[in-house]
């Protein structure tokens, strides 16, 4: 049993000018411990497919499962309760809250799950030093770089363990040497076992992740798709 | 870090934001405060009018052919012609049905005596009662205390040249003058006060008063209705009400009340609506960070939780500083707006209700706001992304 199964996914909006497929009918599955790479270009239909496997975007027609749940047949407050327990987002353009620091920031997931103030403190401490920034955790992000930034919001996403990790452009803001080391940080999560699905545009970026998926006009481009697995 | 934790921490960052919320909260509170505080005070001050301008009732019996008047009662000296109330009848005006709200009964006998070498008007009272009643008297000596003690009208004393501690023969007896009132331009200067039961056995009028003063309390109840009831209980007695220089100025109490409530009416809906505005804005400025908290797994419930949580707070403290800001003011221009002193003391209870006016404002303003923002769907929050 794989550990996301896409079955058939549609995404049609209603638009002003009629119907706007934004997902054809996708299908394929994502292996427990897999670093995949969603490519293609911009209105592919990508961010579409990440939020509908993020458990936020129900899709018109097919099936998302997760786990061995299908998540779109639970309710909407019940998918919230499954994003924070199984799913880890780092979003685009860092996305910290300003008025946190970054200890807090972290801490964010965590402050709906019951766990001690202390203990969270603990845990976020432990994942602050994970992605290299023990003893910035007292800082506003604004007090932070972008490559900083970046840093404190993958430890976000995973500081309570979710089996799945999203990124959405994580290097989009960040100049090439930051983007590297923020690579080989994914890289490294995912050597200890993390499933990461990351949405990029850059193709320089293949080389870290074990398997992409090419998206073009809502649907999958097994063209490129076999070029990568060439490569 | 708790829900309450990240609603602390935007409001100590949105500090503008939050500052004018809470300014709007304030002059709400202030102003229903001070209004509440003066109109409350103008009230009470009304109450203690009526109790201050003496009697705002007289009872009398039904009578003709008397021929001395002693504000609008007559004393008699024609032998036969007068009528009586009888001190059972005084005990009963207690026994009405809204006999809390008398505060004084005060019965007198009216006669003429010989005094010294000619006849004076001699009135017979219950001192403590009279007293209380005639606050505005002025007294030159002191009080009386003994059955033998007299108080005499400022033209009394003069027309007998007596001053305190003289001693005066009435109708054979010795009396002692406690002390002499000064002038108060009523019909009073001319008379002689002693104790009731005194004249009454030198009378011969044992149990019996010429009329009866009372004065209720009457800022909560209708004057008329206090009237009625004495009336029924008193047959052949006649009950009048002297109610129009208290009256004028509880009309005035009156419409400043009615005004008060139509400001601070208007004042809540402006303050609701300022802080609705404010919470709306603030909620679209924020559409993204909540779009991240519901992509993160928070439920609907967390967001609306953390806006009324921030909604709160403001509240908790606009309605404090209200309350604060609403008495320094009443006390200070008090007395100005109310065109009379008043008294404005703190009251803790004023403290709380301006509390539970500030929340139940706050928080209900909010809730539009927090339920837009709970329905905020992560996705197209996400798209400002």
């Amino acid at each position: 049993m794989s550990l996301i199964t896409v079955n058939d996914a549609k995404k049609i909006y209603n638009g002003g000018e009629g119907e706007v497929v934004a997902l054809g009918g996708v299908t394929f599955a994502v292996e427990e411990g897999e670093f995949i790479s969603l490519m293609g270009p911009s209105g592919s239909g990508k961010s579409t497919l990440l939020t509908m496997l993020g458990a936020m975007n129900p899709p018109t027609l097919g099936q998302v499962i997760i786990d061995d749940i299908d998540i779109y047949s639970l309710p909407a407050e019940k998918r919230a309760d499954f994003r924070s327990e199984y799913l880890g987002f780092v979003f685009q353009q860092f996305q910290l809250v300003p008025y946190l620091t970054a200890l807090e920031n972290i801490m964010l997931p965590l402050a709906i799950t019951g766990i001690s103030n202390r203990e969270q403190a603990e845990m976020a401490s432990r994942v602050l030093e994970k992605v290299g920034l023990g003893g910035k955790g007292g800082r506003l992000p604004n007090q932070l770089s972008g490559g900083e930034q970046e840093r404190v919001a993958i430890a976000r996403a995973i500081v309570n363990e979710p089996p799945i990790l999203f990124a959405d452009e994580p290097t989009g803001a960040l100049d090439s040497k930051n983007s590297e080391e923020i690579m080989n940080l994914f890289k490294e999560l995912n050597q200890e076992g993390q499933t990461i699905i990351m949405v990029t545009h850059n193709p320089e970026f293949l080389s870290y992740v074990k398997r992409a998926i090419f998206i073009r006009d809502g649907v999958l481009d097994e063209k490129h798709h076999e070029k990568k697995m060439a490569v | 870090m708790k829900l309450h934790n990240i609603a602390f921490n935007n409001l100590r960052r949105r500090k503008a934001k939050m500052a004018f919320l809470l300014i709007g909260m304030v002059i709400g509170v202030a102003t229903i405060v001070t209004l509440y505080t003066i109109t409350n005070a103008m009230k009470t001050e009304i109450a203690d009018k009526f109790d201050q301008i003496g009697a705002n009732m007289t009872i009398v019996p039904q009578s003709d052919n008397l021929s001395f008047s002693y504000e609008g009662v007559n004393a008699a000296d024609v032998e036969g012609a007068l009528s009586f109330i009888s001190m059972r009848d005084v005990e009963r005006i207690r026994t009405i049905k809204n006999k809390e709200n008398i505060a004084t009964v005060a019965p007198k006998l009216l006669d003429t005596l010989k005094v010294e070498k000619g006849s004076r008007v001699i009135m017979g009272v219950q001192f403590p009662d009279e007293l209380r009643m005639k606050r505005w008297w002025k007294i030159d000596g002191s009080e009386p205390k003994e059955a033998s003690d007299v108080m005499l009208g400022s033209q009394a004393a003069l027309e007998l040249g007596k001053k305190t501690g003289d001693t005066l023969n009435i109708k054979g007896g010795s009396y002692r003058v406690a002390g002499v009132i000064r002038e108060t331009g009523n019909q009073e200067d001319a008379v002689i006060f002693m104790d009731l039961s005194q004249l009454q056995a030198l009378t011969g009028k044992k149990d019996l008063v010429s009329f009866v003063e009372v004065s209720a309390l009457c800022s909560t109840c209708p004057i008329e209705e206090i009237t009625a009831q004495i009336s029924a209980k008193l047959p052949g007695t006649k009950v009048s009400a002297i109610r129009e220089v208290v009256q004028a100025r509880k009309d005035f109490v009156d419409r400043f009340a009615q005004l008060a409530m139509s400001v601070s009416i208007i004042v809540l809906v402006i303050g609701a609506l300022v802080v609705l505005i404010t919470m709306m804005s603030s909620v679209n400025e924020r559409t993204r960070e909540i779009g991240i908290f519901r992509a993160i797994g928070f439920r609907k419930i967390h967001i609306i939780g953390i806006i009324l949580m921030e909604a709160g707070v403001v509240s908790i403290f606009g309605g404090l500083a209200g309350y604060l800001v609403g008495m320094a003011l009443a006390k200070t221009a008090g007395s100005i707006v109310a065109q009379m002193e008043v008294s404005i003391a703190w009251d803790y209870r004023i403290g709380a209700a301006a509390l539970v006016i500030a929340l139940a404002m706050g928080l209900a303003a909010s809730f539009l706001p927090a339920f837009k923002a709970a329905k905020q769907d992560p996705v197209e929050a996400l798209r400002f992304i």
